[in-house]
């Protein structure tokens, strides 16, 4: 061990030294501050595995119950972070089982690195045993992915897989590594990547455009902002703030994009898209001018193309240039890190009000208050709504906690009501929609940041998907929230069919387990509500606990989420009930 | 160019990349993706040591291949892609036919053929002949045309190669990084 330490220290003196590639593989995580990993081993990857062991005291692995696990914890710690999360599996299943989990990361720009093993050199192309394409497998869903097939390859492949997951626009990067090169010895030294040259991670801002878009945002009548998650990947939350204020804008957030502003910061408007607020959608089409800020305008956000925004001048803040025009043309497209074109317009921006534009806002958030929110959130019918089990842990959170949902209609319920003061608070699959992310990542999540509460709220078919998880939690004393919104139904699919397939509900009915046994199985301190004189308390109850806590919260079987833009209709016919 | 937006037309993407395996893949998964298909192919060194040059060609819509393109570009190892259509492009093809030696000498009309063509005999076996014709597509597929009532025992025609006829700056972008780090 002592030997290991000193050889490390010369490491970073850039003076080399014989080690395996396993060991090697190792002290490149180290170097890049990596203290945490998550995966699952077997025969392919037992070399590295050999040295994860001795060197425990630096390097913490969390066995995962499943490698899809290892990807979304990855993703819920890199999240919350804002570090590159690690996972590692084995080839063939255990490199298959992380597919998921990287194209999540891909579609929802989340720096991870996956670490696989692989047959060794020689049979690569045999069919060997547990032999699988993984580098053709996860071309189309990683950022990057190579194999190293030499030892001597793993310091600089290492390296420019860290600094491609995290630079620009992040997003996972795979690296295969042969068994041979694991057992091999190299003379290891290791330099951080700084730069590749076929790749430019940020794009030049360019002034002019800057320059008329801040003529065009003095000049609107009806601005009107959306921003995204790349607010929150740019760490542009200060400025984003700054340019709301300064202008007097009024401001909508996508999921991805939600926590980057205070939710009660009197500017912040809303959450947009399908299941977003009224106002946000449907002013969309009235704004004159949309600053649209790091956000790629998915579908879900935009309904019907054909009638978004037409009206609006559109100003895109974007770093990936991809994304520009991909599926809504701008009329001034500001490219380059939103932190930096922020900046630079801030200075050119004539304080503003606008206060007429924003009580349309208000007039709207009104309505639908009226027909949708309060029954959502103050219900006086019998039966609990998902929404008053959110409302219940704003209050006791006093929205400081990280949100860690899955998919379907207690996502969107989660997104919508759940209030928060600090950025990087809401965690969620946004651009795959991947039930079974929630419990994984709530468990990155709360490793990434141990000093902030977690809570993840998911729904009894998502929670299926991904329960094996509670062993982590359970082994490391976790002290994560675990809220089921149990409907007894694939509760977003079951809406789809009642709405537009005359209540058919194909397999959307699941007869469930008694869920609190399983988690007591698990050793978990676990409560069921289905009464909601006890949601309080035991609300309450669970997030003074110290330790993990499982609540299954038993909710109206029936209840559809309003406001709903239908798939293919436009953010205008986005209908309150 | 009269051409819009929306409407069809072949448009020929180069692309300037690092020397890497599994590109290939990542950049036929990027048509894969979007069920376009590739009409052609040729990956080969280009003017830039250890850079690679694909030549791809597709018959799609402006809209599409600038799409593409950008997505082409942002892979990692890419350094620069571009498009072009074939007005700004000279551009060919290359075609080998095999055909029976026996016709050389008893078909006259192959003669003719063969001299107005420009094409040219690359070998003459006992059994057969091997002609190679460089051109354009139209100009390859009428000579096929012409030696296709003789019969033609094997015929394969390559990708487009292309170049363009404005600037394709590699060197400066390299120059750049190079600057710069
Ligand atoms: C892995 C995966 N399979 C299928 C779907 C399609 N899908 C979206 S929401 C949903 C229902 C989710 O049910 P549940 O987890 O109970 O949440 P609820 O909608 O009832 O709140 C399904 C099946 C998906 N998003 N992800
Ligand atoms: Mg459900």
């Amino acid at each position: 061990m002592e030997t290991v330490k000193a050889k490390q220290k010369k490491t970073s003196t850039k003076k080399s030294v014989k080690i395996t590639g396993a060991e090697a593989i190792i002290h490149c995580l180290l170097e890049e501050g990596v203290d945490l990993i998550y995966g699952y081993p077997g025969g392919a990857i037992m070399p590295v595995y050999d040295e994860l062991y001795k060197f425990q005291d630096k390097l913490t692995h969390i066995l995962t119950r499943h490698e899809q696990g290892a990807t979304h914890a990855a993703q819920g710690y890199a999240r919350v972070s804002g570090r590159v999360g690690v996972a590692m599996a084995t080839s063939g299943p255990g490199a298959t089982n992380l597919v998921t989990g990287l194209a999540d990361a891909q579609i929802d720009s989340t720096p991870i690195v996956c670490i696989t093993g692989q047959v060794p050199r020689h049979l690569l192309g045999s069919d060997a045993f547990q032999e699988t394409d993984i580098v053709g497998i996860s071309t189309p869903v990683t950022k990057w992915n190579h194999q190293i097939t030499k030892a001597s390859e793993i310091p600089e492949v290492m390296a420019k897989a860290f600094y491609i997951a995290k630079s620009g626009r992040p997003g996972p990067v795979l690296i295969d590594i042969t068994k041979n090169a694991q057992f091999d010895e190299l003379d290891f030294s290791y330099e951080k990547c700084t730069g590749v040259r076929s790749y430019k991670p940020v794009p030049q801002p360019n002034l002019d455009s800057i320059a008329e878009a801040a003529e065009v945002i003095n000049n609107a009548k009806k601005p009107y902002i959306v921003w995204g998650q790349g607010i929150i990947l740019g760490k542009a939350e200060e400025e984003l703030k700054a340019l709301v204020e300064k202008a007097g804008i009024p401001a909508a957030w996508t999921i991805m994009g939600e926590s980057a502003i205070p939710t009660d910061h009197p500017l912040n408007v809303g959450m947009v898209g399908m299941h977003g607020n009224y106002g946000p959608n449907v002013l969309t089409n009235e704004c004159d001018v949309l600053l649209a800020i790091g956000m790629r305008f998915d579908d879900r956000v935009t309904g019907k193309l054909d009638t978004y925004a037409k009206q609006a001048k559109v100003i895109h803040f974007e770093i990936d240039p991809a994304e520009v025009g991909k599926n809504v043309k701008p009329d001034i497209a500001i490219l380059g890190n939103c932190k930096e074109t922020l900046a630079l317009l801030l200075p050119m921006i004539k304080e503003n009000e606008h206060q007429e534009w924003k009580a349309e806002f208000d007039k709207k958030y009104e309505e639908e208050f009226e027909t949708v929110i309060k029954n959502d959130i103050h219900p006086t019918k019998p039966g609990l709504t998902m929404g008053e089990v959110i409302e219940e842990i704003n209050l006791a959170s006093e929205h400081k906690a990280v949100m860690v949902t899955d998919v379907g209609q207690h996502q969107m319920i989660a997104c919508r009501y759940a209030k928060f003061k600090q950025t990087k608070s809401n965690i969620t699959s946004g651009g795959l929609g991947t039930m079974g992310f929630a419990l994984p990542a709530a468990i990155g999540a709360k490793q990434g940041a141990p000093e902030r509460q977690v809570v993840t709220i998911i729904g009894d078919g998502g929670y299926q998907m991904t329960i094996q998880e509670l062993g982590v939690i359970f082994q490391h004393n976790l002290g994560i929230k675990i809220v089921v919104l149990n409907n007894d139904h694939l509760g977003m699919v079951r809406q789809w069919q009642e709405l537009f397939f005359e209540r058919r509900y194909a397999s959307t009915i699941m007869t469930n387990p008694d869920f609190v046994k399983i988690a007591e199985g698990y050793h978990i301190k676990s409560s069921r509500v289905s009464e909601r004189e006890n949601l309080k308390a035991t609300i309450q109850e669970m997030m003074a606990f110290e330790g993990p806590y499982f609540l299954e919260v038993v909710v109206e079987k029936e209840d559809n989420v309003f406001p709903m833009i239908p798939s293919g209709a436009s953010v205008s016919d986005i209908r309150l009930k | 160019m009269g051409i819009g937006l929306m409407e069809k037309q072949w448009f020929t993407i180069s692309v300037y990349s690092e020397n890497s395996v599994g590109l290939l893949n990542r950049i036929s998964g990027i048509f894969l993706k979007r069920h376009i298909n590739i009409e052609s192919l040729n990956v080969s060194k280009s003017e830039i040591e250890h850079v690679s040059k694909f030549t791809i060609v597709v018959n799609t819509t402006e809209d599409w291949t600038r799409k593409i393109v950008q997505q082409i570009e942002k892979q990692v190892e890419v350094i620069k892609a571009f498009y072009h259509t074939d007005e700004e492009t000279i551009y060919q093809e290359s075609a080998l036919f095999k055909i029976k030696s026996a016709l050389l000498f008893d078909e006259p009309q192959i003669q003719n053929a063969i001299k107005e063509s420009n094409s040219k005999i690359v070998t003459v076996h006992r059994e057969f002949f091997v002609l190679a014709k460089t051109g354009r597509r139209h100009e390859i597929d009428e000579m096929h045309d012409r030696l296709e009532p003789f019969g033609i025992m094997q015929f394969v025609r390559s990708g487009r190669i292309a170049v363009s006829k404005a600037k394709m700056p590699i060197t400066e972008i390299l120059e750049e990084f190079h600057l710069n780090n």
